[in-house]
């Protein structure tokens, strides 16, 4: 057998290749070859194939016929033949299959060998890949390594300690005592793996790090000493001696000082001095910075400090290198929330940010501004942010418009400043804003009595220019088909009212109806949109004609509509004007009720339209696509209950707070309680229909309880089990009042832990009358079918006197019997 | 800690590979896939970080090769660019003005040097002397090896 060729040629050889197919049959051939070598057990040449192979492994090619052999070279005497088969090993062998035990001997044979190089790769390979097994078998002569004098191996010691208490956290304990003088080392290699490994120790075990806790004035020395000591050439980057020291140093301080006053102190001091002496000049000063920057932030330093360490992050988003000013802003963004008022000193600057070129840089400048906007600054900040959102890739306009929404929703000045930018927002990004988007601007419209006839306006003439844009249609149609005779009358007061016919808006309407721009949805709407007219025009008969055509439209949706709307022309034609007639104003919590408008799936319309006290829906929209769908499209709305006073826009936000570390039930809320009682989520259905589901009797058996009593407010559970299922309690609170004033706007909210589902139904009424004179009961539907302990936290909000109340409490006395 | 160091080539050519976690071949090949589609396609003159799942990947050109680290979140990625840089160094100083060709054809070297400067996903020695002069010891003893007596002066 010919000697098998050497790497470097066949490295050649290769390359040659101009095909990939090429390439393949020369290694399969090589394969071949050395597969045949290692068969013939050639001690000679098996570190040269084993090499091939590696490269081989690197192109991509399957190579685990040479883990055996890895293992073979490792057990050699000669040091060539162990390189490369510890360099295999850590290559091809993974912890998963047990070949890789069989190193386990070897390795430790290898760390007492009498060459520290061969020491050094069998800690290195124990280091970088040793499996928990492995571990456990070799961390004792680790620990021994790490008390050597040799340098070269105890900072490998170090590491691989560090490895090992990663892999078995169980271990640590035994690496303590080596751990007493590591920091008394004038090497710097050890220096460095030590501070990795006492950090390591520190972030696993809270006795650790108190334990450890006093070396910090000798870390400050060490610190101290390498930044006012002289030109070191062997450690020296860029005039700064061993940054990576430093930066190690600095982070095992972040960690020592937190939460702790008196190393905070210790160590203020060194940080003042790092952070006004290191040069800035290279990249690696301001590395070193930058960790100062985050060290400060974290532990309790004074002040000024804290001041010092944002006026960096400020300096540094000046600085020409993007590397430094996508820091600044990644750091800005952590402490924006607890350093305000800092931060909010160099907003200008980080606007400027926004007109970046690079990508990272202006997602993390637009995250940080909208972070930073205020009632103060809304105006400003909100004319930056809306041109930001005119020039952006199509990838920031979602997160933006939702930006926008949400800072305009919280700040805005003034309603028509309001109805303006989100105007503005629908007519520059209208494609790409969130679905829940047109609901909430369609509650927001509602309200703004006033803005009525501006914002039908302003919405007409934006369909005139452009209706490819869904969401800004949807949002025109439906006020169109709401306010269109504050259009066609002319009553704009805020800017000059244009003059518009019946007809003329008609056509408009039509115009979607039949245009290839608009989505099934937007045709839902601006048929709808026709009909609502059909109260406010005179142009009936035109209505009439349009909604009989769409009875035959191949769109089942348009179809079902147009029918309904068909009948309600010729059998319910009485009707009409009520079921047509204005939306009244929706609080500004919502539940996803059915419409109280619409309602043509034969059922009695009026007793829809009288419920008053449940406020109409956030999303009539939604309602309208689901006219004949009762149980409906729950886990669209994120909305708890009835009458929860909650902003929709930010439902999901709010639901959070209340929450805190009680989480919600699968998803944004709890199950939602529609309006109408035959609508309830399928789980809950089994069983039971319309029934009415509180029950003033006590269950068998279960005791009620009081869940909370407070400044004249008491709140009493009832329970009882709801058949078939046993895993459902009902639970009815009693609200009663005992001051001699009325508490009004009563509204109640809950919520249970992950793993129980919630259910809230209709209350009984909002008003809590005074002096005990009478009670309002709700019914609480809770699933628990992990039979855990329930716990709940409600949220009360009332008017009393005048002053609105609001308190959170937990409870947690459950009688057993109603959750086991 | 550092989770892997990958060098590629403009084309996307694997030239080096390092892991410091146990993962599949198959996760290894879905990596370096993702890691070269993702860097090579940024365009010039933008930061030289990236979010990638959880981790951050610091990556930076040397003439055709692309050096990329992907670090954990506490990582200081200033500090990993000057990390990628002293790995540079001591491949200039052993091969002598390194270029691509010194790491195709001594890929297994290259893999000795940064077995010297890093392990387990951290910092070994910040030292290059004390780097440069272990290798070239450890060359010595393999010269060694082809020697009759397997005899070696140590150098701590």
């Amino acid at each position: 057998m010919p000697a098998p060729i050497r790497l470097r040629e066949l490295i050649r050889t290769i390359r040659t290749a101009r095909t990939q197919a090429e390439e393949r049959e020369m290694i399969q051939k090589e394969c071949a070859a050395i597969r045949s070598s290692f068969r013939e057990e050639d001690n000679t040449y098996r570190c040269r194939n084993v090499a091939k192979l590696l490269y081989m492994h690197m192109l991509g090619y399957p190579a685990h016929f040479g883990q055996l052999e890895c293992l073979k070279l490792i057990a050699s005497q000669k040091f060539t033949d162990k390189r490369i088969g510890y360099l295999g090993a850590m290559l091809l062998l993974d912890e998963r299959q047990d070949v890789h035990l069989l190193m386990t001997n070897c390795i430790k044979n290898d760390l007492n060998h009498s060459t520290q190089y061969v020491q050094g790769l069998a800690l290195c390979t124990l280091g970088c890949m040793g499996s928990s097994e492995m571990c456990r078998d070799l961390a004792g002569e680790v620990e021994k390594l790490l008390k050597t004098s040799n340098s070269y191996l105890r900072k490998k010691a170090a590491l691989c300690a560090v490895h090992v208490i990663r892999k078995v956290p169980e271990l640590m304990e035994m690496f303590l005592p080596a751990t007493k003088n590591l920091l008394s080392e004038k090497n710097h290699g050890v220096l460095h793996t030590s501070v990795v490994l006492l950090t390591e120790m520190c972030e696993r075990s809270p006795d650790m790090l108190s334990h450890f806790r006093k070396l910090v004035p000798q870390l400050v020395r060490i610190l101290k000493n390498l930044i006012m000591s002289g030109y070191s050439p062997e450690h020296d980057v860029s005039g700064i001696s061993d940054p990576f020291l430093q930066v190690r140093i600095l982070r095992l301080l972040r960690i020592l000082g937190k939460n702790d006053d008196d190393s905070s102190e210790a160590m203020n001091d060194i940080l003042a001095q790092v952070a006004t002496n290191t040069e800035t000049s290279k990249n690696v000063g301001n590395a070193i910075l930058y960790e100062t920057v985050l060290t400060i932030m974290d532990i309790k330093s004074e002040s000024g400090l804290r001041v010092l360490a944002i006026n960096i992050l400020g300096r540094f988003l000046l600085n020409n290198d993007k590397n430094i000013r996508y820091v600044a802003l990644t750091s800005l963004l952590k402490t924006v929330q607890t350093d305000h008022n800092a931060v909010q000193r160099h907003r200008s600057t980080i606007v400027d940010c926004l007109k970046d070129l690079d990508v990272s840089i202006k997602r993390r400048a637009m995250e940080l501004s909208f972070a930073l906007v205020n009632g103060n600054n809304i105006r400003g900040m909100m004319k930056e942010l809306l041109y930001f959102l005119d020039s952006c890739d199509p990838d920031f306009k979602a997160d933006c418009a939702s930006g926008v929404f949400l800072a305009a929703e919280k700040y805005a000045p003034s309603k028509r400043w309001h109805i303006d930018t989100i105007m503005r927002v629908l007519t520059t990004a209208g494609s790409y804003v969130r679905d829940d988007s047109v609901p909430n601007l369609i509650q927001l419209i509602t309200n703004s009595v006033e803005m009525h006839a501006y914002t039908v306006q302003r919405l007409y003439k934006a369909l005139l220019d452009d209706i490819s844009q869904q969401p800004l249609v949807q949002v025109a149609s439906w006020c169109i088909g709401e306010y269109g005779d504050l259009l066609v009358s002319g009553q704009c007061e805020e800017e000059e009212p244009i003059q518009v016919t019946e007809d003329e808006v008609l056509d408009v309407l039509e115009g979607l109806l039949v245009s290839n721009l608009s989505t099934p949805v937007t045709r839902g709407y601006s048929l709808t949109a026709i009909m609502k007219l059909s109260t406010r025009f005179s142009s009936v008969n035109r209505i009439k004609k349009v909604v009989s055509i769409y009875g035959s439209s191949i769109d089942v949706e348009l179809q079902q509509r147009a029918v309904e709307y068909n009948a309600l022309f010729k059998k319910y034609d009485h009707m009409r004007p009520a079921l047509l007639e204005r939306m009244p104003i929706m609080e500004k919590s919502a539940s996803n009720g059915p419409t109280e408008i619409v309602q043509t799936n034969g059922e009695a319309e009026p007793s829809a339209v009288e419920s008053k006290h449940p406020p109409p829906v956030t999303q009539p929209t939604n309602q309208a696509n689901d006219l004949l769908d009762l149980l409906g499209g729950n886990d669209v709305v994120p909305v708890i209950q009835t009458t929860m006073p909650t902003k929709p826009a930010s439902a999901g936000g709010e639901l959070l707070d209340l929450l805190g570390d009680l989480s919600l039930s699968g998803g944004p809320a709890p199950a939602p309680a529609p309006s109408v009682p035959a609508s309830q989520p399928p789980f809950l259905l089994d069983g039971l229909s319309s029934q009415p589901l509180f029950n003033d009797i006590a269950a068998a058996g279960i005791p009620p309880m009081t869940a909370y009593s407070k400044n004249g407010l008491k709140i009493d559970f009832t329970f009882e089990r709801a058949n078939p299922n046993p895993n459902i309690a009902v639970i009815t609170i009693h609200a009663t009042n005992s001051t001699e004033a009325e508490m009004t706007d009563f509204v109640f909210q809950a919520a249970v832990p992950k793993t129980f589902q919630l259910q809230l139904l209709s209350p009984s009424s909002n008003v809590v009358p005074a002096l005990n004179q009478g009670t309002v009961t709700q019914v609480i539907r809770v699933l628990n079918q992990q039979k855990q302990q329930l716990r709940m936290r409600i949220k009360l909000t009332y008017t009393h006197k005048g002053s609105a109340v609001q308190d959170l409490a937990e409870v947690n006395n459950f009688p057993p019997q109603s959750w086991q | 800690m550092m989770r892997f160091m990958l060098l590629f080539s403009r084309q996307g050519r694997l030239r080096l590979q390092k892991w410091f976690t146990a993962i599949s071949e198959r996760e290894k090949k879905k990596i370096i896939r993702e890691m070269t589609t993702m860097v090579l396609a940024r365009p010039p003159r933008t930061c030289n970080f990236l979010r990638w799942k959880d981790l951050k990947i610091v990556y930076k050109r040397y003439a055709s090769l692309y050096f990329c680290l992907g670090v954990e979140d506490e990582e200081n990625e200033l500090l990993a660019l000057e990390i990628i840089h002293r790995y540079v160094e001591l491949l200039d100083k052993y091969f002598g003005n390194v270029c691509e060709l010194d790491i195709i054809f001594n890929f297994e070297k290259a893999y000795f040097i940064l077995d010297e400067f890093l392990m387990g996903g951290e910092i070994q020695e910040t030292s290059k002397q004390i780097v440069n002069r272990a290798i070239e010891s450890s060359d010595m003893l393999q010269e060694d090896d082809h020697s009759e007596w397997y005899d070696v002066e140590l150098f701590g």
